[in-house]
C-alpha cells in the first residue's frame, strides 16, 4: 500500500472546481510523505478532463469510464471507486468535501472498513488531520488508527486550487465490471426552484441576520439597520429554515456566496456552512453575544453584546451620520 | 410504514465550551444537552410521513443514561417508542462502532425507511447515516428536503450546491439523512408529554467497542484567521466608534 490517490468529481464533463483545490491537497500530503500522487475521474466521456490532468504533476490519471456512471449515483461510484483502490492500493484517498462526496465516500470507507475523516481544514506532519468541532468553537486532531487505506475529505477553500503543480502524468482507462442491478437510485435531473430574484452577490453592503434575533418579529430592527446603511438584507441558514426570511436571501454553502464591501453579521454565530459564504467579504463586522462565536475569527471589528441594543443604537448613529 | 430514526443527543448550540483535563473532548459537567437539530427536522419528517402514510416510529439513541431525556422529548412530540443503546463509551468509538451499534438493532426491528439528521451539531463528521446505510446493504440518499411515498418506494427531493436540488427515485427499505428546514417542527403538547410516559423505553446493552478506526487526539481553541479589533463601550459608544470605521476606514457611509 502506497502513494495518495485523489478522487475528481465532475458533472456532465464540468470540473466541481474544489476537485484541484483536493488535487493540491493530495499533492502536498503526497510530497509531505515522499509518496507518489495520482488522480482518478469518474464517469463517462471524460476524455478531455483526464486529457488536463496529463499535465499535472502526477504519477498517473485514472479515466474510470463506464456507461452506468453518466449520472452520479452513490452506488455505481461507491462500486467503481472500491474496484480502483483495490487495484491501486492507496495508503491516502483524498476527495473534495463536496455535497456529492457527502454522499458516497462514508459507504466507499466502510467498504474498507474505514472512517473517512471528513471536511479537513488542515493536514500536519504525522500525519495529523484537523478537524472543526462544535460548529466550529474547537478544532481537533485526528490520525488514521489501523492499516488500510486512509480517506480524507477536504474543506472548501483550505487549499488553493492554483497550488496545483503541473507535470506529465499517462491516463490509464480502467473500466470497472458494474451491472445495472447494482444501482437502486434513480437520480433525476438537476433543477432549481423559482429564479432568484435577490441577488446578493451583487450587493456592495450587506446586513445579515442569524439565530441570536430569537424571532421573526425581531427581524424588524436588523431590517432598519439595513435601510439605514442602504444594504441588502441577508440571513444564516436557521432563519431561512424558520420561514423568517425566504430562503433566496441565504448566504453560505447551501445559499449565495457574496464578497460585498462590508458584511455586518448581527447574531450570527459563524458555522461553517456559514463562512464559506462570506469569508470572501473585504470587511466583517460582527455582533454577537457569544465571545467565543466563529464570526469572529473571521471579523475585522467585533463587538460582544447585546444585539437588541446595539443594533438599534447603531442605527441611530448611521442615520445621524448621514444627516 | 414502519419508520426508525436515529437521533443524537449533543450539547446546547451556546453552551460554554471548556476543554476537559484529558485534552480530548470538552468538560460534560457545565454542559445542557439537547437533541441534534438535523435530527430533530428527521424526527419531524418521520412524524408527518406516519400522519400520511400510517404506520409506526421508532425513535433509537445511543449514549450514557443522560440520553434518555432526548428520547422522551421524541416519545412527547409523537413518536411510538423508543430504544436506547446504552454505552457509556460512545467517545471512544468512531462512526463506524457508532452506525454498528445502531445497525444491531436496525438489523432486529427490519423498518421499511430509516431517518436520521445529515450530520451532527458537536462531531459534524455527516456519515453515520451513509454508513448505517452501507452495513444494513440498503440504498440510502442524503440532505434531503422533501420525502414522498410511491408505488415503488420513494421519492426524495435531494438538496445540491448553490440553491439546486435532484429528485432521487429509490427502492424500499431506504435511509435517508434530513437536511434542516424542510419542515417546521412541532413542540410537545401537554397531552403529548403525558402520553409520553405511557410508551415503551427500551434498553438495550451496547456490545464491546471495537478498535477505532480513526482517533481523535486532542481539541484545542482554534487561532483567529483575522485580528479582530473588538470595540468595547456602552450602546451609544459602540454604535459611534462603528460609525467612525463605517465612515473612515470601510467607506460606506
Amino acid at each position: 500500500m502506497s502513494g495518495v490517490l485523489v478522487l475528481m468529481e465532475q458533472r456532465g464533463g464540468v470540473w466541481n472546481r474544489m476537485s484541484f483545490e483536493a488535487l493540491a491537497a493530495g499533492q502536498q500530503l503526497a510530497a509531505k510523505l515522499g509518496m507518489e500522487c495520482s488522480a482518478a475521474v469518474i464517469g463517462e466521456g471524460i476524455d478531455a478532463l483526464c486529457a488536463e490532468l496529463a499535465g499535472k504533476k502526477l504519477a498517473k490519471v485514472f479515466a474510470v469510464q463506464h456507461a452506468l456512471l453518466k449520472d452520479y449515483t452513490s452506488d455505481g461510484y461507491v462500486a467503481a471507486a472500491e474496484l480502483l483502490i483495490r487495484q491501486t492500493d492507496p495508503a491516502y484517498v483524498v476527495l473534495p468535501h463536496t455535497y456529492q462526496v457527502r454522499d458516497f465516500a462514508p459507504a466507499l470507507a466502510t467498504r474498507f472498513k474505514q472512517v473517512l475523516i471528513s471536511d479537513v481544514i488542515a493536514i500536519h506532519d504525522g500525519p495529523v488531520f484537523v478537524r472543526q468541532l462544535l460548529q466550529g468553537k474547537l478544532n481537533a486532531d485526528y490520525k488514521q488508527a489501523d492499516a488500510g487505506p486512509c480517506f480524507v475529505s477536504v474543506q472548501a477553500g483550505t487549499f488553493r486550487a492554483e497550488a496545483v503543480e503541473a507535470g506529465a502524468a499517462s491516463v490509464e482507462n480502467f473500466t470497472p465490471q458494474l451491472e445495472a442491478g447494482q444501482i437502486r437510485n434513480k437520480p433525476g435531473e438537476l433543477f432549481r426552484e423559482a429564479a432568484h430574484t435577490v441577488d446578493l452577490g451583487a450587493a456592495s453592503v450587506i446586513v445579515s441576520v442569524g439565530r441570536g434575533i430569537g424571532e421573526q418579529e425581531n427581524i424588524g430592527i436588523v431590517e432598519e439597520l439595513a435601510s439605514a446603511l442602504g444594504a441588502e438584507l441577508a440571513a444564516s441558514r436557521p432563519i431561512c429554515d424558520n420561514g423568517w426570511l425566504p430562503m433566496e436571501r441565504q448566504v453560505g454553502s447551501s445559499g449565495q456566496t457574496v464578497s460585498p464591501k462590508l458584511y455586518l453579521a448581527v447574531g450570527i454565530s459563524g458555522a461553517i456552512q456559514h463562512l464559506v459564504g462570506m469569508k470572501g467579504s473585504k470587511t466583517v463586522i460582527a455582533i454577537n453575544k457569544d465571545e467565543n462565536a466563529p464570526i469572529f475569527e473571521v471579523a475585522d471589528y467585533g463587538v460582544v453584546g447585546d444585539l437588541f441594543e446595539v443594533v438599534p443604537a447603531l442605527t441611530k448613529a448611521v442615520l445621524a451620520a448621514k444627516g | 410504514m414502519k419508520i426508525l430514526v436515529a437521533i443524537k443527543q449533543v450539547p446546547e448550540r451556546d453552551a460554554q465550551i471548556n476543554i476537559a483535563d484529558s485534552g480530548r473532548w470538552i468538560d460534560e459537567s457545565d454542559v445542557n444537552y439537547t437533541i441534534n437539530e438535523p435530527d430533530a427536522y428527521a424526527l419531524e419528517e418521520a412524524l408527518q410521513l406516519k400522519e400520511k402514510n400510517g404506520g409506526e416510529v421508532v425513535v433509537i439513541c445511543a449514549g450514557p443514561e443522560r440520553v434518555t431525556s432526548t428520547l422522551r422529548e421524541a416519545l412527547a412530540k409523537g413518536a411510538d417508542r423508543a430504544i436506547h443503546i446504552e454505552s457509556d463509551d460512545i467517545g471512544e468509538r468512531d462512526t463506524l462502532g457508532v452506525a454498528e451499534m445502531l445497525a444491531e438493532v436496525a438489523k432486529a426491528e427490519a423498518p421499511d425507511l430509516i431517518l436520521t439528521g445529515l450530520q451532527s451539531d458537536d462531531l459534524g463528521l455527516g456519515q453515520t447515516g451513509v454508513v448505517l446505510a452501507e452495513l444494513l446493504g440498503i440504498p440510502h440518499a442524503t440532505i434531503i428536503m422533501q420525502v414522498e411515498v410511491t408505488d415503488s418506494g420513494l421519492k426524495v427531493k435531494r438538496e445540491l450546491e448553490d440553491g439546486w436540488f435532484q429528485h432521487v427515485e429509490m427502492p424500499l427499505p431506504a435511509l435517508l439523512t434530513i437536511q434542516s428546514g424542510g419542515n417546521k417542527l412541532r413542540y410537545a403538547t401537554l397531552m403529548g408529554i403525558k402520553k409520553a410516559k405511557t410508551k415503551e423505553t427500551r434498553t438495550v446493552q451496547a456490545g464491546a467497542a471495537a478498535s477505532p478506526a480513526i482517533t481523535l487526539e486532542r481539541v484545542y481553541l482554534p487561532k483567529k484567521q483575522k485580528k479582530t479589533e473588538m470595540l468595547t463601550g456602552t450602546p451609544a459608544e459602540v454604535a459611534a466608534k462603528l460609525v467612525e470605521k463605517l465612515k473612515f476606514e470601510v467607506r460606506v457611509i
